[in-house]
């Protein structure tokens, strides 16, 4: 049960989300601009990013749901989303891809962990500034996620495929959805 | 040095929030809407659970800009922010969730519902909390320049409180003006600075 009254069936982060429109709507558009908008780092990079740092911060909802995202930009990848969380090293993804994940890794433990070598090997593959500042925000911002959704004590399904509707959406019609101001949405995300 | 081009002498989240004004519009959105929307628990408060998460995240930057708003807010009283930071009694769970959110135990919770706390002010409490989990990293994250200098942080700190977060960002404009020589998304391109004294704001410029 959560932390605070919620409204029921709402998983994970949708719960508060619907208990505070304000908040929220700046939350969705984060989401929105990080994950989503034009970018040269593929939607499907970015969800890993933020699939990674939410498995480090073991938050179930958010590495599942994202997690769902990235593999459904991938035609359905799951097993190289869950072959990331294990050990994004030994992945099949690009070099860049990989020095990214080790400034977003770093970024979880604390800002100040990231070197000027990890930005290096970064730029060496390709990354420019601005895919080095994004990451490092994805990172941050599911640093602040994780935390909204397990510090309030969330409900959240721990089956995997209960997460595959949520991540074709999620890719789909994305973060900022029509009816985010309402209060008390009468439908999960899954309907949107 | 920043781990990426940005314009010199802007000090903290400033630097990347010119970088990049399309991600700083929902930032400074979420921080008005937790630091300074209508909420019973007061403004000092609010800004005091986020210095003393930036002081936990041992990010100079927040921890001193948020202290000055707080201090601001108290009357200039920079002995109570100071001794928040080093011994709360009143901001557990806001500890706890930057520690990770699974260390908020229900007894935390009870015990703040004891002393008056409402949903809605636990909801706000681990939301600033986990909002300045992200605003230390991506400040430290960056490598960001921030000032030693108590007084530029008070005067921001009066700024922020009066103005506030959205209303400051619109200032943004003149900056870009100033960094011109960058073009419009500051320091993408990469020039570096001629002359860092010349670019170096004063401190009724900032704006973060």
């Amino acid at each position: 049960m959560a932390h605070i009254k919620v409204p029921e069936n709402l998983p994970g982060i949708l719960g508060p989300m619907a208990t505070s429109p304000e908040s929220t709507k700046a939350l969705r558009e984060l989401a929105e601009v990080l994950l989503r908008d034009p970018n040269t780092l593929t939607s499907a990079e970015r969800e890993i990013i933020a699939t990674y740092v939410s498995s480090q911060n073991d938050c179930c909802f958010c590495q599942l749901s994202h997690g769902a995202a990235a593999a459904e930009y991938l035609g359905g990848n799951y097993e190289l989303i869950d072959r990331i969380k294990r050990n994004f090293d030994a992945a099949e993804i690009s070099e860049k891809l990989k020095a990214l994940l080790e400034i977003a890794r770093k970024v979880q433990k604390g800002g100040k962990q990231v070197t000027g070598e990890d930005v290096e090997r970064a730029r060496e593959h390709g990354a420019t500034d601005k895919e080095i500042h994004d990451t490092v925000l994805i990172a941050a911002a599911f640093c602040m996620f994780n935390r909204y959704v397990d510090g309030l004590g969330t409900w959240q399904p721990t089956d995997p495929k209960a997460y595959r509707e949520m991540g074709r959406v999620m890719a789909e019609v994305g973060y900022v959805r029509p009816n985010w101001e309402d209060p008390n949405p009468d439908e999960p995300v899954e309907a949107a | 040095m920043a781990h990426i081009q940005l314009p010199e002498g802007i000090p903290g989240i400033l630097g990347p929030m010119a970088f990049s004004p399309e991600t700083a519009k929902p930032l400074n959105a979420l921080a008005e809407v937790l630091l300074r929307g209508p909420n019973s628990l007061p403004a000092a408060d609010r800004e005091m659970i986020a210095t003393y998460v930036s002081s936990q995240n041992d990010c100079y930057f927040c921890q001193h800009a948020h202290g000055a708003v707080a201090a601001y807010r108290l009357g200039g009283d920079e002995k109570l922010v100071n001794d928040v930071k080093l011994n709360f009694e009143s901001a557990a769970i806001a500890g706890k969730v930057q520690k990770g959110g699974k260390q908020v135990t229900t007894s935390d919770v009870d015990r703040a519902r004891q002393h008056g706390a409402t949903d809605k002010e636990i909801h706000d409490t681990v939301l600033i909390a986990a909002a300045f989990c992200m605003y230390n990293r991506y400040v430290d994250g960056l490598g960001t320049w921030a000032p030693s200098d108590a007084n530029m942080y008070r005067e921001n700190g009066r700024r922020l409180a009066e103005v506030g977060y959205v209303e400051s960002t619109a200032q943004l404009p003149p900056i870009e003006k100033k960094y011109a020589q960058f073009g419009s998304h500051l320091g993408a391109k990469g020039k570096p600075v001629e002359d860092p004294d010349k670019a170096r704001l004063t401190p009724g410029e900032w704006v973060w």
